[in-house]
């Protein structure tokens, strides 16, 4: 009984938690739904040896218990289902179960009706590499730590030794001790460094592993030279101590970049992979995309993608081309058009003979530019690696010129060489290894719990330069599909025959019916749709229609202003009633914009779309720089032009058609629904479509840049006063050791300060 | 000092005993998913 009731308040929190992300959820599954019909993810699905199904989907939405238990207790409790696990933090959805792969897509209707978004991901592609990369670095973190923290120890019983007076024998005990612990650890723990600095060496550059890598070596050879000796003094709590600190630097990185990769990795699959061939002798088979080739006759049924470029033979429709070309209203086809792989066909049942197949197609001609586009991007150096340019010579210069130079006046070679290797000690590039990491992995977590995930390691130093932003329209700063305007002006029993009748039909406009008004009881019979035309059907014996002026018999012409689209409705020989439709400004478009222009941002407004809804858009947001009925080809020499004349664009698009200019740009950034090629070609993908975070992602980057400034500061600061003392040699490799590592939690507290920039702004 | 003898191994063991239960942990997936892992302890159904 207990068992049953605290299920039941699970399920209770569940919809709770549901209802607060249910408003922009369902907006957002419209959305995706009118971009991309019901395609079966049973492609998607692995099939072991002992028939076991497989699949990971990437569920968006979930951020709380009440979401694990909804989603696994929906789906754990249906029969053979092996496993059913939520990752919170990946986000990933882990299925295992036995009999049919098509079963996946119940699955998927399950998760999406509860109120998640579901998309299959890639798991073996996104995700080993980087995470094996990050448990290697973890281990080499976690020895290094080990090793440090015991060495440290024995190292503290020396020093007071020599206070106390400690023996010579105890003392050379403990100095072989700690050899023991700290020379397998940093030939170990240190490999990442060693391997970075060879790698700079072989092509006979210096990068900042050297100096790093050069400093552990020295003092861990010259430690074990002293202690033969029996020497005072032994040096590796410093050797290890500074690996330490360096690999938590490394590790952050690493970590942040693996996880904005895994949630970034939704795959670029929803393409079609299957379509229907028509034989010659009319017979229809299924075949894989792969094996079409041009001459060929292919069915498209209403709501498929096309999969090829090609010519119409038969039947009429309306094609949803918004991702292809910007364009926000669907194009009706009729036999002898050309169409393009791509687009969505909408209500009719389509013959088209295949002209173009693969590489061929307008789709890959996009792509194509797209990466052309980002192999003429100049290779974009890091902060901190155009700094080690200059800082690795200089570090090695004067730490050889230490070395000279005492043994010039006669400081012997064991004195000289101690100088020396305090010198590369001290001037150790903390700033650069720990406290950028540590900066930027607090700005990307902060922007990932918004949904913004910064995709490119140097994406956010990038976007700190930014001075331009250039908007696409269609879908970017509209929601890219048509809303019914004044819903209150109409009758709702108007509204509630329109949408009853639209029901039927995956038209946009039909959607918005639906969306706007509620069909209730009313049931509308013998409903059938004319391609490019409307629908008509019969409620109580008379016929209904909506579509367009010519289809329900209207004689005079309505006004359009070329924003909005007219859609009538008919009953009988009733007058027929109008309904305007428009693509409507995304609700924070405006914020956002007016927030990038506060920061001092020049904005461009560039659109694939007709003159008419551009200017209309580009009045309303106030920008005036707006072009209307661009190509790819020309948004991207927009955005080179621009470039040339040394601005730094951040360009923000979602279609196909935005991708080759999104590649271009200095900074790119994509919506969460946009099209798989932009979401590649982009640096961040706002996963929430939220303009708005536009606005924080720039201030974020900026803070973030400022900070790692302060940083470089402060680490030069300190290595101005050290240098000369060591130099002079009046610090010895452990008072190098301390003040280095004091510097580093300096620089690291500094980078953390930047959580509470973000919370100002959160 | 003869306790130093038997003081260091048992240090040094114990700090190994930790190590070894790190990697465990981090082998046995304990740090996949951190978030997922504090949300499941308000479940109360075990089989979840």
């Amino acid at each position: 009984m207990t068992l049953v009731s605290s299920r039941n308040e699970i399920t209770a929190t569940a919809g709770c938690c549901l209802s607060s992300a249910a408003g922009d959820l369902a907006t957002a599954r419209a959305g995706s739904d009118s971009a991309r019909p019901a395609e079966s993810l049973s492609d998607f699905v692995t099939v072991d040896g002992d028939g076991v199904c497989r699949i990971g989907l990437y569920t968006d939405g979930v951020h709380c218990s009440g979401c694990i238990a909804a989603i696994e207790g929906a789906l754990g409790r249906l029969p053979d289902m092996l496993e059913a696990r939520l990752n919170l933090t990946s986000r990933r959805l882990r299925l295992a179960w036995r009999g049919d792969a098509e079963r996946v897509n119940l699955f998927a209707g399950t998760v999406r009706s509860l109120g998640y978004a579901v998309m299959p991901v890639d798991d073996d592609a996104a995700d080993q590499p980087g995470s094996r990369e990050e448990r290697q670095l973890l281990a080499a973190l976690a020895i290094a730590g080990f090793a440090a923290a015991n060495v440290m120890l024995l190292s503290v019983s020396v020093w007071s030794g020599h206070v106390s007076g400690m023996g010579e024998g105890t003392r050379t005990l403990f100095h072989w001790l700690s050899a023991l612990i700290a020379l397998p650890a940093i030939a170990w723990s240190g490999r990442p460094f060693f391997r970075s600095a060879w790698r700079a060496l072989a092509k006979r550059r210096l990068n900042m592993d050297v100096p790093i890598a050069l400093a552990v070596v020295l003092a861990s050879m010259m430690s074990v030279a002293q202690t033969a000796m029996a020497a005072e003094h032994a040096y590796f709590d410093a050797a290890i101590t500074l690996l330490f600190f360096l690999l938590v630097g490394r590790y952050l990185d690493q970590r942040m970049r693996s996880r904005a990769r895994s949630a970034a990795a939704r795959l670029a699959g929803l393409a079609p992979r299957r379509a229907t061939r028509i034989s010659d002798d009319g017979r229809l088979t299924e075949t894989r995309v792969e094996d079409l080739t041009a001459g060929m006759r292919i069915q498209i049924m209403p709501g498929d993608r096309l999969p090829v470029d090609g010519r119409i033979e038969a039947g009429t429709s309306s094609l949803d081309a918004s991702l292809l070309t910007g364009e926000s209203l669907p194009r009706t086809v009729r036999p002898g058009d050309t169409v393009h792989a791509g687009t969505v066909n909408l209500d009719g049942l389509l013959t088209v003979r295949v002209l173009a197949v693969g590489n061929a197609t307008l789709l890959a001609d996009i792509a194509r530019m797209t990466e052309a586009a980002e192999g003429r991007k100049t290779e974009y150096i890091r902060l901190a690696d155009r700094l080690a340019q200059w800082y690795a010579p200089v570090v090695h210069i004067v730490s050889a010129a230490a070395f000279l130079g005492w043994l010039l006046v006669g400081g012997g070679w064991v004195w000289s060489l101690t100088v020396a290797i305090t010198a590369l000690i001290i001037t150790c590039p903390c700033a650069l290894g720990l406290a950028v990491p540590a900066t930027q992995t607090v700005a990307v977590g902060r922007l990932l719990a918004r949904g913004v995930v910064v995709k490119a390691a140097d994406g956010l130093e990038r976007l700190a330069e930014i001075d331009t932003v250039v908007f696409d329209k269609t879908g970017t700063l509209t929601e890219g599909r048509p809303v019914l305007l004044d819903p209150e002006n109409h009758d709702s029993r108007d509204l509630a025959l329109a949408a009853a009748l639209a029901r039927h039909s995956r038209h946009p406009f039909s959607r918005a019916l639906v969306a706007a008004g509620d069909p209730g009881e009313l049931i509308i019979r013998d409903v059938r749709e004319e391609a490019g035309a409307g629908l008509e059907g019969l409620l109580d014996g008379q016929p209904v229609r909506l579509g367009s002026a010519r289809w329900c018999g209207v004689g005079e012409q309505l006004p359009e202003t070329g924003t909005d689209s007219l859609v009538w409705l008919r009953r009988g020989d009733q007058p027929a009633i109008a309904f305007r439709f428009e693509d409507r400004l995304r609700d924070d478009a405006i914020s956002a914009v007016t927030g990038l222009r506060q920061a001092g941002l020049a904005l461009y407004l560039l659109s694939g779309d007709q003159p008419g809804p551009v200017t209309e858009a580009a009045g309303r947001l106030g920008i005036t720089n707006a072009q209307a009925g661009l190509s790819p080809g020309d948004k991207l020499r927009i955005i080179e032009t621009l470039r040339a004349d040394g601005c730094r664009v951040l360009m923000v698009g979602d279609g196909l058609n935005d991708a080759p200019a999104l590649a271009a740009g200095h900074a790119s950034a994509a919506l969460g629904d946009a099209a798989d090629i932009s979401r590649m070609a982009s640096d961040v993908v706002l996963q929430g479509n939220r303009l708005r975070d536009l606005v924080e992602l720039v201030v974020v980057a900026r803070a973030a840049k400022r900070i790692a400034f302060q940083n470089f500061a402060m680490a030069l600061l300190y290595n101005l006063v050290a240098v000369p003392v060591a130099v002079l040699g009046f610090a010895t490799p452990l008072v190098a050791a301390v003040a280095m590592s004091s510097s580093s939690l300096l620089v690291t507290l500094n980078a953390l300060r930047l959580r509470l920039v973000a919370r100002r702004i959160g | 000092m003869d306790v130093i003898v038997w003081l260091i191994p048992v240090a040094l063991f114990l700090g190994l005993a930790g190590l070894a239960g790190f990697f465990w942990a981090v082998r046995s997936g304990q740090f996949d998913d951190p978030e997922g892992a504090a949300n499941r302890i308000l479940l109360d159904d075990d089989r979840l």
